[in-house]
């Protein structure tokens, strides 16, 4: 059993109630953006994880968001005994595509998720379903994982229905260079459902509308990971590299100004995204960062709403900055500050103050 | 030359997947630490095939769980670690991802090495304002050879379960091992007697088995707390305290900066000595008998200039 707390000061030049990614229609539960401003209690997080009899395992993440509301990250259990390299997962848990996707916001080496995670996958794709992965039995680090789920939120619509709302496929390889290398890079493409699902979004005059969308979403995800440290003792000193590239299309369509004009038309729009970036640590205890990213939001063809909505050449881009401390291997500080283009209109430029500790049982991290 | 073959390595392994894979004759250890993986091989010799996942130079309880390890933990046949907490940031992971059912913790193919040993600096009080303490105890075992001694009995039997049909080869090997050991024993004894007594300051609490065999006292160490770097006002702290307990010589382990314990050897104008701390972590120690001959010659070589 395990706790992190994490607190948060931020401040930023433009009002992060109105955050938005220009281009990309988001629903208005979703995470985009630094939040409220000033003080608040970031993601605190509690997580069970035990064996359940010799065959299975279980874990749970319980998180207490700010505004005193509690969600279930994740709560699966997990097969142990199947062999072969096979595992079975069930329950809620977050999808392993990609390589943020399912690390926990207390193991991100920022304060914040990647503009394309927020634009394209809702911040962290979750879902309840099934993953079955399989470990090739080579020497080189083969990992293929296949999931089902219902499509529980963005970019699927949970919605009501006997088969699979979300299918994705991941295939992952790695392995090392030499004493002081090692990499990871994989593919993986996550197909989801929504029906009738609330998107905010621009009209061509600029006002908020509401539109509603129904149909398929489907996201590649490329990523690479290369860490460096010096014969592999990352003590001292070392570096890592890692970035992604995600390619949204949807397909379907859109209900424009739902309530109001309530007019369908088709929809398709393919966007893209990507970012990079880079940990160094200097010293023992100190680590410096620096991300760069870039969105490109597309055309999209609204069939009969065409000229109803917004259109713009805008592409969202991001520069950040960290900076943390880490007394030990379970407390951290940091300091971030960015320039945040994603919404049109000039730059937000934020400033983080983070801290996250970690108490009870010794956490061990993933790759 | 590495890239290129890494890369037809990538090409080609789906091709490997394909094609049904030769059944592996020998029996594959996977050991987390040196040491163990140097016992194993000891015990034993052609029958298995052992795969080391880490180095001399890397601190044990700082490792990733990378592809490679995962990797190589879902083909063993038997996982050889030191257990008592000693890699609980990165073993657990490394047997989630695995997929290997017959290495999970309370499998024959899970083996611990401080099971089988007498704990020292078992904390009375289990909190993290004492840094990171490990419930078991003190997991760096393999410094004192009576340990060595223990864990190859136990392994040996282990061998001999898992791999049963090769039993009574591995049961002569490790009869074999525990003779030539017992007499290297005696020498590195004999030869470490003047130390007795001596007092020493330790860089990490990474050498009380080593003390407790030889009688060596520790009188300071320069971590602050178990995993805490030295600070400048610790290291002070410490050099006054010397004066008061004068010591002969400080200790570090190869994967350690060694420039905590260099400061203090030029202040208090004492030895500082590298020890190999396991296989490969001096060239002397190049496996278990190395490890100790190169160990007890590098304090013996402090003890005498002092």
């Amino acid at each position: 059993m395990s706790l992190i707390l994490s607190g948060l000061y931020a401040r930023t030049s433009r009002d992060p109630s109105k955050y938005a990614v220009t281009g990309f229609q988001l629903p208005a539960s979703a995470e985009a953006g630094p939040g409220t401003r000033g003080f608040s209690l970031a993601e605190s997080e509690l997580g069970f994880a035990a064996s359940i009899d010799p065959w299975l395992r279980g874990a749970a993440n319980i998180a207490l968001h700010p505004d005193d509301s509690v969600s279930v990250e994740e709560a699966y259990v997990q097969t142990t005994s199947l062999g072969s390299g096979l595992a079975l997962k069930a329950g809620r848990f977050f999808s392993a595509v990609g390589y943020l996707n399912s690390q926990h916001a207390h193991t991100w080496d920022f304060v914040d998720n990647p503009l394309a995670y927020q634009a394209m996958l809702g911040t962290q794709y979750g879902d309840d379903g099934v993953q079955l992965t399989w470990l090739a039995p080579t020497d080189q680090f083969i990992e293929i994982g296949l999931e089902l789920g219902r499509g529980r939120s963005f970019p699927g619509g949970d919605n009501s229905r006997n088969g699979a709302g979300m299918m994705a496929l991941a295939a992952h390889a790695g392995g090392d260079i030499g004493d002081s290398h090692s990499w990871r890079a994989g593919l993986s493409v996550l197909n989801a459902m929504a029906d009738d699902q609330e998107l905010l979004g621009l009209n061509a005059s600029g006002s908020s509308v509401t539109n509603a969308f129904s149909g398929r979403t489907r996201v590649w995800i490329a990523d690479a990971i290369w860490k460096w440290a010096p014969n592999g003792n990352a003590t001292r000193t070392s570096f890592k590299l890692q970035g992604e590239y995600l390619r949204s299309s949807r397909t379907g369509s859109l209900v424009y100004d739902v309530g109001n004009t309530d007019r369908a038309g088709a929809y398709r729009a393919e966007q893209s995204g990507w970012y990079v970036q880079g940990i160094y640590q200097f010293m023992p205890l100190w680590r410096v960062g620096l991300r760069a990213e870039r969105l490109d939001a597309g055309s999209p063809d609204y069939g009969l709403n065409a000229g109803l909505l917004a259109a713009s050449n805008y592409s969202p881009r991001k520069s950040s900055l960290m900076v943390d401390f880490n007394p030990s291997e379970f407390s951290r500080v940091r300091l971030q500050i960015a320039r945040d283009n994603a919404r049109q209109g000039g730059p937000d430029s934020q400033l983080f103050l983070q801290y996250q500790m970690s108490l009870g049982a010794h956490g061990a991290h993933s790759y | 030359m590495i890239n290129r073959n890494k890369f037809h390595l990538m090409l080609s392994a789906p091709l490997v997947l394909l094609l049904a894979l030769p059944a592996h004759a020998a029996l594959r250890v996977f050991a987390c630490e040196p040491e163990w993986g140097s016992l194993a091989q000891e015990l034993g010799g052609k029958l298995v095939e052992v795969s080391v996942a880490t180095s001399a130079l890397q601190d044990p309880h700082q490792i990733q769980a990378k592809p490679s390890l995962i990797a190589r933990a879902r083909n063993a046949d038997l996982v050889v670690c030191t257990g008592a907490e000693l890699e609980i940031g990165w073993l657990p992971v490394l047997l989630q991802q695995s997929g290997n059912a017959k290495i999970q913790p309370g499998q024959p193919g899970n083996f611990a090495a401080a099971d089988v040993v007498r704990k020292l600096d078992v904390p009375m009080q289990l909190d993290r304002s004492q840094g990171d303490v490990h419930a078991a105890g003190n997991p760096h075992v393999q410094t004192d050879p009576r340990n060595i001694a223990q864990v190859a009995v136990a392994l040996g039997v282990r061998l001999q379960q898992v791999d049963p049909t090769h039993a009574a080869e591995y049961a002569k090997a490790q009869a074999d091992f525990a003779q030539r050991w017992q007499q290297a024993m005696n020498q590195w004894t004999t030869q470490a007697a003047p130390l007795r007594g001596a007092s020493v300051v330790s860089q990490h609490k990474a050498f009380v088995y080593l003390y407790d065999w030889l009688g060596l006292k520790e009188v300071a160490v320069l971590e602050p707390k178990p995993g805490v770097e030295p600070s400048a006002s610790h290291l002070q702290s410490v050099l006054s305290a010397l004066k008061a307990t004068p010591a002969c010589m400080v200790l570090y382990g190869a994967y350690q900066d060694s420039r905590p314990s260099d400061w203090l050897s030029k202040n208090a104008g004492i030895a500082a000595v590298k020890l190999p701390f396991t296989v490969g972590g001096t060239d002397g120690a190049k496996d278990l008998f190395g490890l100790f001959d190169d160990t007890v010659a590098r304090l013996l070589a402090a003890g005498v200039k002092q």
